[in-house]
């Protein structure tokens, strides 16, 4: 009885160290992959932080104004001025906003032909 | 154990024998006896010390290794923890009210070489050269040659020239990775912004340091790492900023002026929305300061904060409205207008003659410098001086720049009744637009107290009251008066009831003595809607000249207040301000029938 448990013990002793030795690979490795994500974190971020800035860059008032100028007569803009501030009755009420939708196929294919 | 028995037969019997007292011989024994327990108690109590004591210094020598290791081991980032904050720059960005940014990090390189391993010292030379034209070839080939090992070529480069250097393909030529400030709006703001330039410098890195604006006051905010990342909030609005210095540098080249300087302020919170001040200059190439020459005609002087001026006739709303804060005049108290009004040597006159005498509205309305003067005479040095200190007209504004608290204003040297009196409209006291600015926004929005400041503020808080609401409203009655009917007739702008006050002040000659008779500062002090007062705007020219009359005409109201009336318009629909709708005619009767 005695000499099995020695070697039942042994057994148990080089199971657990295999299983210890695996864990512990396991865990390195996916601190390797936590440093590889996070050194692509940062490539990104500062990746970010460039293109925020070229987006500034483009959206800077002195290139918007001067697209406008190229633009002006293409897109009919209109200087903002006080007298462009409308009031909401002064829009007419969209009528057909609610028809009565006795009939869902018609009034989807009226919208279809609509568009 | 063998234990001695306390009363040993033997020894009794032979003590008896003796006929001694056997007692004796138990009492000696229980003695023994307990002498021995004691020792091994004693011994027994030491051995738990001796324990006690290696656990304790086992604890202490293994805290105290702990703590040497901790101190003398590299720092390291934890690998496991999710990394949280997003600290990429060494420098937080700047961003406008709406979170526009104003200024931001980007990556760059800088240039450097090592001559021992360079090839081809001249032809390296030649080619850094062609890509750079602003290096000189000669002293280039001199510093390579020359016994040094490491050479600054060059502090930041594009991504374009890095190629460019790198195909060249000499290993001594060698690329340091640097973080650049960069101003993606170009000269907008740049007096606000100020710059920055590199500080320490070393290969791997450089630190960026602010010099001058909010990049200086905010340095360190902007380098904390504890802020983690997060953005200094500017109150300024980046379109309307845009829009006014658009329409301020072509009011400039119109009126011929030198320079010009506006402000837009929030007449209650005192956020400033947008300070402008012409010319201009680009804050990622700041220039130099100058060493000769006027202060004030550098690009980097900035006209609204450290330009000091005697701002004329703009002040006198604030005497009136002391005088009706006090009740000593009401809006229509006749004041004496009889020119010239003497004072000693001095002589008061006014721009026209306004005949024997004017209501209190109409000294503002017309302007008069003698009406003022004689408001002023009622007021007295005594209560002028606290009044002005309350409105912040004695002491540098509280805005946060680095150059605000060197733009103290000029008071006179002796606080007599003469200063006083030219006090009153504007001459004897300089002072910068930025006070005037926070000053008319402390009399028009009800009468408390309003400190400028360049950073977003939520909250409104109400300062401590300067004039009453009363006097508030009489007053932009009164502002409102004379864009209706008096000197500022074209600052009128349809639907946002402009109100507002001229000044036109002769400059004084930089080298002393007296004023100059053809140059003059032109401000326009004006606040919008004047029944229900949300802005301010001051805008200041140096040297005006309006030339379509037959004669030069050199006037505010002539010149600065066109510019701000077109301010106004441009800018009022971008703050969202939604124009009042005018009192049309009453209605006609109309013939009708059914």
């Amino acid at each position: 009885m005695r000499p099995l448990l020695y070697v039942l013990s042994a057994l148990a002793v080089m199971g657990l160290a295999f299983w210890a030795y695996h864990e512990n690979y396991k865990t390195q490795q996916a601190l390797r992959d936590v440093e590889k994500l996070q050194h692509e974190i940062g490539g990104l971020r500062e990746e970010l932080g460039v293109l925020r800035a070229e987006w500034a860059y483009l959206n800077r008032p002195d290139r918007l104004r001067e697209l406008a100028d190229i633009n002006y007569d293409r897109l009919g803009l209109l200087p903002l001025t006080p007298q462009q501030f409308g009031r909401i009755d002064q829009i007419s009420f969209p009528l057909d906003l609610f028809k009565e939708m006795s009939q869902p196929i018609d009034l989807a294919a009226s919208l279809e032909a609509s568009r | 154990m063998i234990r001695t028995p306390l009363r040993p037969l033997a020894r009794i019997l032979s003590a008896r024998q003796k006929g001694e007292n056997p007692e004796l011989i138990e009492r000696e024994n229980i003695r023994l006896r307990h002498e021995e327990m004691r020792d091994r108690d004693r011994q027994r109590a030491e051995g738990r010390l001796l324990v006690m004591g290696a656990f304790f210094l086992f604890a202490f020598v293994s805290v105290g290794l702990r703590m040497g290791v901790m101190a003398n081991s590299e720092p390291s980032e934890p690998r496991s923890a999710v990394s949280g904050a997003s600290i990429i720059a060494q420098r937080a960005d700047i961003v406008d009210r709406n979170g526009r940014i104003l200024a931001t990090n980007l990556l760059t390189h800088s240039l450097y070489a090592q001559p021992p391993i360079m090839v081809d010292k001249e032809r390296v030379a030649r080619e850094l050269v062609a890509i750079f034209p602003d290096l000189d070839e000669a002293g280039l080939l001199k510093q390579f040659t020359g016994a040094r090992k490491f050479v600054w070529v060059k502090k930041r480069i594009s991504p374009e020239q890095q190629q460019m250097v790198h195909d060249i393909g000499d290993p001594g030529l060698l690329f340091g990775p640097r973080e650049m400030r960069l101003y993606p709006n170009g000269k907008l703001a740049a007096h606000i912004l100020g710059g920055s330039s590199f500080g320490r410098e070393g290969v791997r890195s450089a630190e960026v340091i602010g010099v001058a604006g909010v990049e200086k006051t905010f340095d360190t905010f902007l380098r904390d790492p504890a802020a983690a990342g997060a953005p200094l909030e500017l109150s300024i609005d980046l379109t309307v900023q845009a829009a006014m210095e658009r329409v301020l540098y072509g009011g400039m080249k119109l009126m011929n002026a030198r320079g010009a300087a506006a402000v837009l302020m929030d007449a209650h919170t005192g956020e400033i929305v947008s300070m402008v001040s012409l010319p201009d200059f680009d804050p990622n190439t700041r220039p130099d300061p100058p060493i000769k020459g006027v202060a004030s005609d550098s690009p980097l002087f900035n006209r609204a904060v450290q330009g000091v001026y005697e701002l004329g006739s703009t002040f006198k709303i604030f005497a009136i409205a002391q005088a009706l804060d006090s009740g000593l005049v009401n809006p229509s108290t006749m004041i004496d207008t009889r020119g010239p009004l003497k004072w000693g040597k001095y002589k008061i006159r006014d721009f026209h003659d306004y005949g024997r005498q004017l209501s209190v509205t109409d000294v503002v309305v017309k302007s008069s410098n003698i009406g003022t003067a004689r408001i002023a005479q009622m007021i007295t040095a005594e209560r002028q001086q606290p009044f002005l200190k309350s409105l912040g007209l004695l002491e540098a504004t509280p805005v946060e720049l680095v150059e605000a608290p060197g733009a103290r204003p000029i008071l006179p040297r002796k606080w007599s009744e003469i200063s006083t009196m030219t006090i009153s409209y504007g001459h004897g006291l300089s002072t910068s637009p930025l006070h005037l600015a926070a000053a008319y926004a402390s009399i028009v929005n009800g009468g408390t107290r309003v400190m400028p400041t360049l950073l977003k503020n939520n909250r409104a808080e109400v300062g401590p009251r300067v004039v009453s609401s009363e006097t508030s409203a009489i007053a932009r009655g009164m502002l409102r008066e004379v864009v209706v009917s008096g000197t500022a007739r074209f600052g009128e702008v349809e639907g946002y009831e402009v109100g507002g006050k001229t000044g036109t002040a002769d400059k004084p000659k930089e080298r002393g003595g007296g004023y100059y008779d053809d140059k003059v500062i032109a401000t326009f002090a004006s606040v919008f809607p004047a029944n229900d007062p949300r802005y301010v705007l001051v805008v200041t020219l140096d040297e005006p000249v309006e030339t379509s009359g037959k004669e030069p005409r050199r006037t505010a109201g002539w010149t600065a207040v066109p510019v701000a009336a077109e301010i106004i318009r441009r800018a009022a629909p971008l703050l969202g301000l939604r124009p009042a709708i005018e009192q049309g005619p009453p209605d006609r009767l109309t013939l009708a029938s059914n």
